[in-house]
């Protein structure tokens, strides 16, 4: 049995058909066809599916999806504005932040979210942002300090 | 910041390295940072099918029985793949390179010799159904004894692991059950040695744990070819190896992949593909095979444990005058590259020293354990764990500082190695000297004036001999000097002016062109 939904995926409408139970991990990537959101777990514990719904940092692989209809959900697909990099990509790209880049996309929206609620973090709020957030390759810390470069509130890196 | 000390490595590299010690940024970021990096599972096929294996409860078990009636009438089920549908069901990865004998199975037979061992497929509409009507699979096994030691498995009357090599023990060269190193005679060493030091190493299997799990998706082309979109770290190594088990050609296969969601190792094995080709071929359709996070964790082969003796004979000096390790590499059930890791181990004995007496025996050993594959230096590190703490207990046990015992010990330019090389490009003794400098590490006055392009022939020149410290001259140890803290009290060369070019390296051996050549040669072509 196939459920319809509706939500807002990065400011654009869109609907899809969920099967009884799906999570919305399935759902972006399968239905929708986001496939910027990754699986890494399926089981809530590796942070890589991390999306925003209504602004707060999501698993979407535990999440039901038909338990997001009329929620709005941000992913890292909907980041940039048009040929514009969000100013957090900017700084993952100066700062080496990524190297297989499987667990990025997760770790960009656990900062969004971060970024979004408290523009001037301090490196504990950092920590505490994506400590939910595996990452096997940099050892954290290109991550940590370029999330920091935005720390000022002014979106732009700091000299 | 990062520098590059050409005056120790110019004879490493040609090219002048303007990138390091600048910020620079990777060439696939812009993809890894947009969310836009295609990973193999970022490719969308319509009937897409999805297989997924049953898997051994059972560490060491005969299979008695197998009932998969139900699975084949179950929702969705369109396939179930048998031992007997695999073409070559028996395999080695490095077949490819004539090395060693088949003993794995893609779908185990008659016995399944680790926990996690696939015994058969299913291929459904969703993982979901291939999961329940892999649920309905009745198996009846009769367990049997499982061996978990690498020890235990090489005494006599051990349960047998693999048929392939029964006495639980990889077979180099057709005959031999282990890896030898002899050089010098290190029982006399031993006799003669102030102290003699034994100790036991244990490492642990390690898991890569990669955030996306080993998979691939095999899809059928129109014209008779199959394209596989993998997860793998060694494309055309897992091509030829998906092209054995299944006996096709090798160019009836398209391998596409490269963007690879971490490996470090865990992704040569070539784990899924051969299985994934063979239900897409079974099927007609598009089938991915996709480890779940459980079944990576628990059955993707790990770093392979390791358990290491090392024996040191070790003068008042300072001198490490004998060196036996006796060292055993847990294979797991299969062996997979685990023999390659067990030349690499020998290889790398006894470490970075000059010592004139080195015996090593290092045993390839099949237990009843998930099946040991790559990781991060695989054979090197754990020694290299082993051979550094035994190098600060060696350094305790006579009461010498262990950086200083550690540059007393280092290779320099034209020493013999064990294996019977002469040690070139050596700069473990400048390296030692930097990390003193930044960790404000004291080092005495001769330690800081310490070369590596320095002989031990030169030295001998320079220092005189002290009586209470005989020099050795046991076979192939013609190159070690003794050191005693005496000589520190003899007169000494004047220290090089600050900034002043090295010396002119005696020892340095001609033709620099050819150090890029070796560089990339020992770690261009070999990095998992």
């Amino acid at each position: 049995m196939k459920t319809p939904i509706q939500f807002h995926l990065n400011g654009e409408e869109v609907a899809a058909f969920a099967d009884g139970g799906a999570n919305l991990l399935d759902v972006l990537r399968e239905a929708v066809g986001d496939l910027s959101v990754k699986g890494g777990c399926w089981q809530g514990t590796c942070g890589t599916c991390t999306v925003l719904i209504d602004g707060r940092p999501r698993l979407s692989c535990v999440t039901l999806a038909e338990g997001c209809a009329g929620t709005s959900i941000e992913t890292a697909a909907g980041l940039r504005r048009g040929a514009d990099l969000h100013p957090l990509q900017t700084a993952f790209m100066e700062r080496f932040a990524a190297q297989c880049g499987y667990c990025t996309p997760g770790m960009l929206m656990a900062a969004k979210a971060l970024l979004d609620r408290n523009p001037s973090p301090t490196r504990e709020n950092v920590l505490d942002a994506i400590c939910g957030n595996i990452c096997r390759c940099t050892g954290y810390e290109p991550i940590i300090a370029a999330i920091l470069d935005l720390a000022g509130g002014s979106g732009r890196r700091r000299a | 910041m990062l520098e590059m000390r050409k005056d120790i490595f110019a004879d490493e590299r040609d090219d002048n390295l303007t990138e390091v010690g600048r910020p620079t940024q990777r060439q696939d970021i812009l993809g890894h940072v947009t969310g836009t990096s295609a990973y193999y599972d970022d490719h969308r096929f319509a009937n897409l099918l999805h297989l997924q294996v049953l898997r051994s409860p059972h560490p060491h078990a005969r299979i008695r029985s197998l009932d998969d009636s139900a699975a084949a009438r179950a929702p969705g089920v369109k396939r179930i793949i048998r031992a007997a549908d695999v073409p070559v069901n028996l395999n080695t990865l490095l077949s490819l390179i004539q090395f060693g004998k088949d003993d794995e199975p893609s779908l185990a037979t008659d016995v399944v010799r680790y926990r996690g061992e696939p015994i058969l497929g299913v291929v459904a509409t969703s993982e979901r159904a291939a999961r329940e009507a892999l649920a309905t699979v009745r198996v009846s096994y009769d367990p049997l004894p499982a061996m978990f030691d690498v020890e235990e498995a090489l005494r006599p009357g051990a349960v047998s692991v693999n048929p392939v090599y029964p006495k639980n023990t990889f077979e180099y060269y057709g005959k031999y059950d282990h890896q030898k190193l002899r050089f010098g005679d290190v029982e006399a060493a031993f006799a003669e040695a102030d102290t003699v030091l034994e100790e036991r190493y244990q490492m642990s299997p390690i898991e890569h744990a990669p955030t996306e799990t080993n998979g691939s998706i095999a899809v059928p082309d129109t014209n008779g070819r199959f394209v596989v979109y993998t997860s793998t770290q060694a494309l055309f190594f897992s091509l030829d190896t998906a092209a054995k088990i299944n006996a096709m050609p090798s160019n009836q296969l398209h391998f596409i992949g490269g963007t690879v969601g971490g490996g470090f190792g865990g992704k040569v094995d070539t784990l899924t593909e051969p299985l994934a080709i063979l239900a897409a071929r079974l099927t007609g359709s598009p089938v991915r095979y996709r480890l779940s996070r459980h079944e990576e964790m628990q059955f993707g082969s790990p770093r392979g444990a390791e358990r290491i003796y090392i024996k040191d004979g070790v003068m008042r000096d300072g001198r490490v005058v004998a060196r036996k390790v006796t060292a055993y590499f847990d294979s797991g059930a299969y062996t997979r590259l685990s023999s390659y890791a067990v030349v690499k181990c020998v290889a790398h004995i006894p470490g970075p020293y000059t010592i004139p007496n080195v015996h090593a025996d290092v045993f390839c050993v099949f237990t009843n354990r998930t099946p040991a594959t790559a990781m991060r230096g695989f054979g090197v590190t754990a020694l290299d764990f082993a051979l550094e703490c035994q190098m600060d207990k060696d350094a305790v046990a006579i009461g010498m500082d262990p950086l200083e015992f550690r540059m007393l010990n280092a290779y320099r330019d034209g020493d013999m190695k064990a294996h019977r090389r002469e040690a070139k490009n050596c700069a473990l003794i400048e390296c030692a000297q930097v990390a003193a400098e930044k960790a404000n590490w004291p080092l005495r006055e001769e330690f800081r004036r310490m070369s590596s392009r320095v002989g031990r022939a030169a030295t001998r020149a320079g220092a005189p001999v002290p009586a209470a410290a005989p020099a050795r001259t046991r076979a192939g140890s013609p190159q070690r000097v003794p050191y005693d803290r005496a000589a520190a009290a003899a007169p000494a060369p004047p220290p090089a002016p600050p900034g002043a070019a090295p010396e002119p390296p005696a020892t340095r051996h001609a033709g620099s062109t050819h150090g890029a050549l070796r560089f990339s040669s020992v770690f261009g072509t070999r990095r998992r």
